[in-house]
């Protein structure tokens, strides 16, 4: 469990980019952070892994106070993902996988033993092994770099927009592939995105930011889709209009739900058990 | 052109050749003495140029302090601290490391701060220490531009280093020097032939230092067949 509380962030320059700050991201589920660009997403990303410290208020991982922990070992133990993959350009897809375990002093040939297994878990051919960062398309390099992230087992993964660079196809092959990857892995993820699509299809908790790192609601997709806080969350997630507002029509074969545009989106069928999250 | 005839046939004339003013001890000297110069002044530049790309920090300070150094006459310096020292070849060394540093300077700090940011940023994030960052990201990726101040300094030395001897620090100015005062001009251009040899020898060297140490992913992202790629013009004139 990673506690916030009260956090704030004022950089150097003066701006608050996080004004006190607080939540708990349960462990074991996925957290993600939505919100318009400069809410405060990847400050409040980055002081978990404490690239960034805050200027006032604490965070706990586990109870424990990260303040009073080492940065680099902290950093050990905490899968980091980003969007442009940061993968090390001279180092092979291999090598950049085996970063961190090899830092914490496993031995070379077992930790590249390691990382290409961990090459079949994120769903990339072990003939890439071999090959640099230059030479793979975006998609595979994400991929490298969630291989990266996983490499020293953490609990903990921070993800900033980790999809974003790439096209809608790949980005919704990546999105599926890392919900696969949560079912088997069960980590505690932070994920941080400006896509609300994206936010529902992968968080178990989602928080909707504003400006400051505001909190404008907590909860889950269905939650917050049947219970909008107020009007900005409710077109944030455009339930007022467009795909999410459906309406059902009565056809002669039976009923169908459309949207706001009047095409159809879907059929009403009865519920499964589970289905609801 | 008679004299460079002549310049050329005092070069081949195999008896200005061995004994302690032969062209091949004095070339030998003239190397050790730039030799001796890059490597004070990689020990002095590096670490300073190192330090203010890594951290940011005191670029303020020692880019324009070896700014104004460079604008220092290399002959004046000379004459200023062989009146300190005496003559020999002390003088030149320390003249000749002044005129070296701001290159080699430039060329350590570049080349840590032409690493794309997030590349270093995802280092840290990953839980590299500052050192691991320095010794495994920013030393090989900053490699190339490195080697390139080292290329220019090179040249620049050589070239000065013709000085030296004007304080009998020894080396290749020997002949300039004598047939300036014997009137012996193929001796005086001959000589000078012999110093272009020599800088375009080390050209030739530290450009295919150069390429070598670009790191493997790095190269790989340019086109295979360098016929392609357009000449860069790197003559550099100093
Ligand atoms: N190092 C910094 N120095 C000064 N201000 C910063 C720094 N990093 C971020 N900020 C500011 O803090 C605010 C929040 O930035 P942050 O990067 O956390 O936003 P974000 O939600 O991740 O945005 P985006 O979606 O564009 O990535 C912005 O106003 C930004 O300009
Ligand atoms: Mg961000």
């Amino acid at each position: 469990m990673i506690e916030f509380r009260s956090v704030s962030k004022q950089f150097p320059g003066g701006t608050v980019a996080v004004n006190d700050f607080s939540l708990v991201i349960p462990s074991r589920k996925t957290t993600v952070l939505v919100g318009s660009s400069g809410s405060g997403k990847t400050t409040i990303l980055r002081m978990i892994n404490r690239m960034i410290d805050p200027t006032s208020g604490s965070i706990e991982i586990d109870g424990e106070d990260i303040s009073t922990l080492q940065p680099v070992k902290l950093r050990r133990r905490i899968g980091y993902v980003m969007q442009n993959s940061g993968l090390l350009p001279h180092f092979s897809v291999i090598d950049n996988v085996a970063t961190v375990p090899i830092l914490s002093g496993m031995p070379k040939k077992k930790a590249r033993e390691q990382s290409l297994a961990l090459l079949d878990t994120v769903g990339l051919d072990r003939s890439l092994a071999h090959r640099y960062p230059s030479q793979l398309s975006g998609g595979q390099q994400q991929r490298v770099g969630v291989a990266r992230g996983l490499a020293a087992n953490p609990n903990i993964l921070l993800m900033d927009e980790p999809f974003g660079a790439v096209d809608p196809i790949v980005r919704a092959e990546l999105q599926a592939e890392l919900i696969r990857l949560q079912r088997e892995l069960d980590k505690t993820v932070v994920f941080v995105t400006h896509d609300i699509d994206e936010a529902f299809l992968l968080g178990d908790q989602v928080v909707i930011l504003e400006t400051g790192g505001h909190i404008v609601q907590v909860g889950s997709p269905t939650e917050i889709l049947s219970d909008p806080a107020n009007d900005f969350v409710a077109s944030f997630i455009g339930a007022d209009k467009g795909k999410r507002a459906l309406t059902i029509r009565k056809t002669p074969r039976g009923e169908i739900l459309v949207d706001s545009e009047g095409r159809a989106a879907g059929v009403l069928v009865p519920a499964q058990d589970g289905a609801d999250r | 052109m008679n004299l460079l005839l002549d310049a050329i046939r005092w070069v081949f004339d195999p008896a200005n050749y061995g004994g302690p003013n032969g062209i091949d001890t004095r070339s030998g000297e003239h190397l050790a003495l730039s030799g001796l110069v890059l490597l004070i002044a990689v020990v002095i530049a590096v670490p300073f140029g190192y330090f203010i790309g890594h951290t940011g920090h005191g670029r303020g300070i020692i880019v324009p302090l070896s700014g104004g150094v460079r604008a220092l006459p290399t002959l004046g310096l000379l004459i200023l601290v062989a009146l300190n020292v005496g003559i020999g070849v002390v003088a030149p060394v320390v003249a000749l490391v002044v005129l070296a540093i701001p290159s080699i300077l430039a060329g350590a700090y570049s080349g840590f701060e032409a690493i794309d940011r997030r590349v270093i940023d995802a280092a840290r994030a990953v839980g590299m220490t500052e050192w691991q960052i320095l010794i495994r990201v920013e030393i090989p990726l900053g490699l190339p531009l490195l080697i390139g101040g080292l290329r220019s300094a090179s040249l620049q030395v050589i070239a000065t280093a013709t000085l030296a001897d004007y304080v009998s620090g020894g080396g290749l100015g020997h002949f300039l020097f004598l047939g300036l005062q014997t009137n012996n001009y193929p001796e005086m251009l001959g000589g000078s032939i012999v110093v272009i040899v020599l800088a375009l020898a080390s050209e030739g060297l530290f450009g295919l230092l150069q390429r070598l140490v670009v790191p493997a992913g790095v190269a790989a992202r340019q086109p295979k067949d360098v016929r392609l790629r357009p000449v860069r013009s790197q003559t550099a004139l100093g």
